[in-house]
């Protein structure tokens, strides 16, 4: 009888963490399986693991080569690379077999355009829409996070509408205030903290998406449904001043 | 209070071995360069191997002490001196209250590193004292220090006490100091370990052999977010958009250019450029030392060699805790 097995391929990233990569492309169904891996390994750690990071495809996986070392007996691979390679393959056999985790829903709330939206204007001129319309687009679709990086709290949002999406600015902003809601070719996201920046930005939200003092410590995270929800500059205002 | 920032040097911050935990959430992992100094510099002075300490870069810093405090000073040579005398690096140093510890430029190495008996009194953020500047958390205040900064350090254990006694007495320096040589290399130009990245297979030949056989030189755009190097241009075979995943120290990354970056410390957590190689974790400190223009001569080793290079080190840090301890 042939066992039904899940493909993962193991890249090395040096000798103190690797990649497994679970499919190719951006996709829900291949996400929802790094999504499944990162969360049965948080449950069944080895002995010296560190942390590990999901992205699109693939979990980077950080270990403390040392501690596996010191933790391998006889019969197991002695270079904690092939030790932990064999330890993630074995996992990987275990995922699509269980029911998803419950999805978890957020609403970011925008104002759009004018001085928080500088660019609004021109993503609506550069596709013949009207700034109404563009938010319209922008906040009725469910985005999905499918990762967390470039910066803290920052998300990569998949499922944005093609109809807004508008290439980078030429010459990038040497700083974009927190907050700020932006859209670069197909991408939309959010900036967590203040940088420079090259994204259109077509709104701010008043939420801190990167939170130092709570656990976690972002108020996004990996595999979150995400909805943009427009608001007034009054509404921002009040928000704000609560946090406060 | 225990000493006051007189001058700040080039950049001057707290760093311990780094926040781990947190990358998932996109908080980068910073930490000290290196490593191996920063772990020698707190055993010498009693601490645990990961308690912060200060790194400094290239320039040193000016420091008056407002007590007397038990240092050690690892890393790059910035010629430290107390009251305009020279003083060795490398072991347990008595600096009087009222004393001006200085630093000039680097005269070998890039980064040294100020380990203070008892540790410095900062609070943790994400279980890490490592300064993250872009987000102004961690360290002091979550920046550099500044002219005119109050640091303080925490209480003495028995290690820490005993050193300071037997100072005291003394009247001068420990004759005994460690050698880091075996494990941390000052020399400007390097010749620096790596294993094979995820994307090696998909570089031309022509890219993979000048990867080992040609020379890199570090430029000037280099810092602790990443090392951008200049040398013979690297290509794929063919041209691959590659989506981003998660990345770690020491990854070389190729952008459209060429011309190799090589993550560091402070690196983000994620990047999506092809990754030719990853350098070796027992020779980080070592990369982490050269300051531009030096030179690097990659050279390939299995993943086994790079782990057998790890245990090495890790032996000889070992042997060196037992060393102190002795000194008690």
């Amino acid at each position: 009888m042939k066992k039904e097995t899940n493909n993962a391929l193991i890249k090395p990233l040096g000798d103190s963490a690797l990649i497994v990569q679970l499919g190719e492309g951006i996709d829900p169904s291949i996400h929802k399986l790094v999504g499944e891996l990162t969360r049965l390994l948080e449950i069944h750690p080895f002995n010296g693991y560190i942390e590990s990071v999901p992205a699109y495809t693939s979990l980077t996986v950080y270990y403390n080569p040392y501690i596996v070392h010191q933790s391998i007996t006889d019969g197991l691979p002695k270079s904690p690379f092939r030790y932990v390679s064999v330890y993630m393959e074995n996992l990987v056999q275990k995922i699509g077999k269980q029911p998803g985790s419950e999805e978890k829903l957020v609403t970011i709330p925008v104002v759009y355009g004018g001085e928080y939206g500088p660019d609004l204007e021109y993503v609506a001129s550069h596709h013949g829409l009207s700034p109404d319309e563009v938010i319209e687009i922008h906040s009725k679709n469910e985005y999905l996070a499918y990762m967390i990086g470039f910066a803290p709290g920052f998300p990569f949002l998949g499922g944005m509408d093609e109809r807004i999406a508008t290439p980078r600015k030429e010459t990038p902003r040497t700083s974009i205030p927190a907050g700020s809601v932006g859209i670069a070719g197909l991408q939309t996201g959010v900036y967590p903290l203040e940088t420079p920046g090259g994204w259109q930005i077509i709104g701010r939200t008043p939420v801190d998406l990167f939170l130092p003092d709570q656990q976690p410590p972002t108020y996004l995270q990996a595999g979150y449904k995400i909805r943009f929800k427009s608001i007034s500059v009054r509404e921002y205002t009040r928000i704000k001043e609560l946090k406060s | 209070m225990s000493f006051q920032v007189v001058h700040p040097g080039l950049l001057t911050t707290i760093q311990d071995l780094g926040r781990y935990g947190s990358q998932k959430y996109g908080v980068i992992v910073g930490g000290a360069m290196d490593s191996y100094s920063l772990r020698i510099a707190n055993l010498l002075v009693g601490n645990d191997e990961g308690e912060g300490t200060l790194e400094m870069t290239l320039v040193g810093c000016t420091l008056r002490f407002e007590r007397d405090l038990l240092i050690a000073i690892t890393g790059g040579d910035l010629m430290p001196a107390v009251d305009d005398k020279e003083v060795p690096m490398w072991r347990p140093v008595l600096v009087r209250k009222g004393s001006l510890l200085s630093f000039k430029s680097a005269r070998k190495g890039c980064r040294a590193y100020i380990a203070f008996a008892g540790g410095l009194v900062v609070p943790k953020v994400m279980g890490s004292k490592s300064t993250y500047v872009r987000a102004g958390i961690g360290g002091f205040l979550g920046r550099a220090l500044k002219k005119g900064d109050s640091l303080s350090c925490g209480e003495l254990n028995a290690t820490s006490r005993s050193f300071l006694q037997q100072l005291s007495k003394l009247q001068r320096h420990f004759a005994w100091s460690v050698n880091h040589e075996t494990i941390i290399r000052l020399g400007q130009a390097q010749t620096i370990r790596i294993t094979e990245g995820a994307e090696y297979d998909q570089f031309d030949e022509m890219s993979k052999q000048r990867l080992i056989e040609e020379l890199f030189v570090l430029t000037n755009s280099s810092d602790r977010m990443g090392y951008r190097l200049e040398g013979p241009p690297l290509a794929l075979n063919e041209k691959t958009e590659l989506l981003s995943e998660g990345v770690t120290y020491g990854t070389i990354q190729i952008p459209p250019n060429g011309q190799p970056i090589i993550l560091m410390a402070d690196r983000q957590t994620t990047g999506g450029y092809p990754k030719i190689a990853q350098i070796i974790s027992a020779d980080l400190s070592s990369l982490a030392q050269l300051r531009p223009p030096g030179t690097i001569q990659f050279e390939v080793v299995s993943i086994e060699e790079a782990e057998n290079e790890l245990w090495k080190n890790e032996q000889i840090i070992a042997s060196l805790k037992i060393g102190i301890q002795l000194k008690v």
